[in-house]
């Protein structure tokens, strides 16, 4: 018997095979290699990490602190974060129970959907989002579920969409606010709907909320301080957003000690623990970085007030997003499709802004721009897209 | 402080239109704003931070730590007020702790500096001692960096 042998490519199992690569990638492939480029499509702060927190970290390593630490995270660092959870949002978390230091946000929701689906199971999120809940729900076998919000809500998420999406395979609802890439926030009304939602539907919750310190106006909602969510919440943040520390890769989950204990167990025998340098970095973040937010969120609404001004003058409908540090205006009156309209800024213009389709079907019409961007950067920006669309 | 303060501190030749933009408010109250800062003593003057070590200069810059006799009436104010009027003298505070006045000052080489040190400060009336520091390079000054730290390091686009 003749056995024909298999490429390398057979060997990848169909659901990853599936998997979409990135849209973001995608338009990053477009843009790297290109000089002079003004980019609006960076998804991270422009702050270099406070010198207080990387001087914290130099030091560690200059007294070799280099070990593994406990798969949940330093005591310390565990025990500034249940501090942090109750003087920000009122919610009480143990820390020798209830809270994991990971890699980042994004191994948090890996773990968190790995921890709760079984193949099968729906998983709703809202659109447009950040690009990797719908992969990493495909991954844990489960189905990603997208519900649209709406230009008209300033793309709060509704519980009159969810309802139209909601089965009796559901069994998470993913929320991500304030939001990537729209800026989107929630206020008090909606927190109490959504968890009145997902208490209804017997579901349990999980809540990115990594932007949390970049709000800008009218509060910061957390799901996290409402008491009758908490045992069916899973709670997400990390330092990236709020202290400037993307490649730090920290990030935590809170959430009920059975749940937390679950999801202890992938991350102990797939990461072990987040960065022993990055925790020590993360716990002089949160004992002494106040300061650094408050500066670094004046300086984000000073460019946000900007952009926003800018882009309704040259007639590009933009609401203004009371989170994060993106907007996302519709560019519907130019006729283009968000990918025409990008591909052409960048070859015309040399500015890149991703398509909105890249977060999701319904970000058709939008363009993100993040101003986590110098000051001088976003201004010509602005002019170059100004003298674009009179182009056009 | 008043967020336009700030924004000026930062860059004064920030343009009214993008001053007004980013506090959400009119060019003509940008304008209206600092003119009363002006009139109000609070605005003294606009100036570009300088790397004077990348200067081709011999300017030569001290740190003088200068010690003198308060008087009755005055304190130490008059004093202080005559030897700010020194060209020389970029900057002077009045301090705490072991001497009382600290100047900032420049001369056009070490030669000049040291003769308006001991011909002109010293001799004042009601100047005690003077201590006399040369600056060596310049690291930061009033919150700039002189080397920079690497440009945007990002990648171009991500999530």
């Amino acid at each position: 018997m003749t056995t024909v042998s298999k490429s390398a490519r057979d060997f990848i199992a169909p659901h990853v095979r599936g998997l979409p690569k990135s849209g973001i990638r995608d338009f990053f492939d477009i843009v790297a290699g290109r000089k002079d480029v003004l980019s609006l499509g960076i998804g991270e702060p422009d702050f270099k990490t406070p010198w207080h927190i990387r001087e914290k970290a130099i030091a560690s390593l200059e007294r070799g602190a280099t070990r593994y630490t406990s798969n949940l995270g330093t005591p310390e660092l565990r025990q500034a974060l249940a501090a942090y959870m109750r003087q920000s949002f009122h919610a009480e978390y143990d820390w020798k129970s209830e809270i994991l230091v990971t890699v980042g946000v994004s191994e948090a929701f890996d773990i968190a959907i790995r921890a709760i689906l079984s193949p099968g199971d729906e998983v709703l999120y809202h659109e447009p989002c950040f690009v990797a809940y719908a992969p990493l729900i495909r991954m844990a076998h489960g189905v990603p579920v997208a519900v649209e919000t709406f230009r008209k809500d300033e793309f709060r998420l509704t519980v009159e969409e969810l309802e139209k999406k909601v089965t009796p395979k559901t069994r998470v609802l993913m929320i991500n606010f304030p939001n990537n890439p729209t800026g989107a926030t929630l206020d008090k009304k909606d927190t109490e709907s959504l968890a009145d939602f997902v208490i209804r539907h017997d579901l349990i919750l999980i809540s990115d909320e990594v932007y949390s310190e970049l709000t800008y106006e009218g509060g910061r909602h957390s799901m996290a301080s409402i008491p009758r969510l908490r045992d069916r919440l899973i709670f997400l943040n990390g330092f990236s957003k709020a202290w400037s520390m993307t490649g730090f890769r920290l990030g935590y989950v809170c959430a009920p000690a059975p749940l937390t204990d679950a999801m202890m167990k992938i991350h102990q025998y797939c990461m072990m623990c987040a960065s022993s340098t990055s925790q020590i970095a993360g716990l002089e973040a949160l004992q002494n970085g106040e300061a650094d937010i408050a500066e670094m969120r004046e300086s984000y609404n000073l460019r946000r007030n900007f952009i926003v001004s800018s882009l309704n003058g040259m007639g590009l409908d933009c609401f203004m997003p009371r989170g994060a540090f993106y907007v996302f205006p519709s560019i519907q009156s130019t006729g283009l499709t968000s990918q025409e309209f990008a591909l052409r800024l960048l070859n015309e213009c040399n500015v890149a802004c991703v398509p909105g389709t890249a977060f999701g079907t319904c970000g058709a019409g939008f363009l993100r721009c993040a101003y986590a961007t110098g000051m001088d950067q976003l201004k010509e920006a602005m002019d170059r897209l100004s003298a674009f669309i009179k182009s056009l | 402080m008043d967020a336009l303060l700030k924004l000026l501190k930062k860059n004064a030749r920030e343009s009214d239109a993008t001053l007004a933009k980013e506090l959400n408010t009119t060019t003509e109250d940008i304008r209206a704003r600092i003119a009363t800062y002006e009139q109000e003593g609070v605005i003294r003057a606009f100036q570009a931070i300088l790397n004077e070590d990348r200067l081709d200069t011999t300017d030569v810059r001290a740190v003088i730590e200068l010690r003198i006799r308060p008087e009755r009436e005055g304190g130490f104010d008059r004093v202080a007020s005559r030897i700010s009027k020194f060209p020389q003298v970029e900057s002077m505070f009045l301090m705490s702790g072991a001497y009382d006045l600290l100047l900032f000052v420049k001369g056009g080489s070490l030669q000049e500096l040291a003769n308006f040190v001991s011909g002109r400060l010293a001799p004042l009336d009601g100047v005690l001692s003077t201590a006399t520091h040369f600056m060596l390079k310049t690291y930061k000054d009033q919150g700039v960096l002189m080397e920079s730290e690497p440009h945007d390091d990002r990648l171009q686009v991500c999530p």
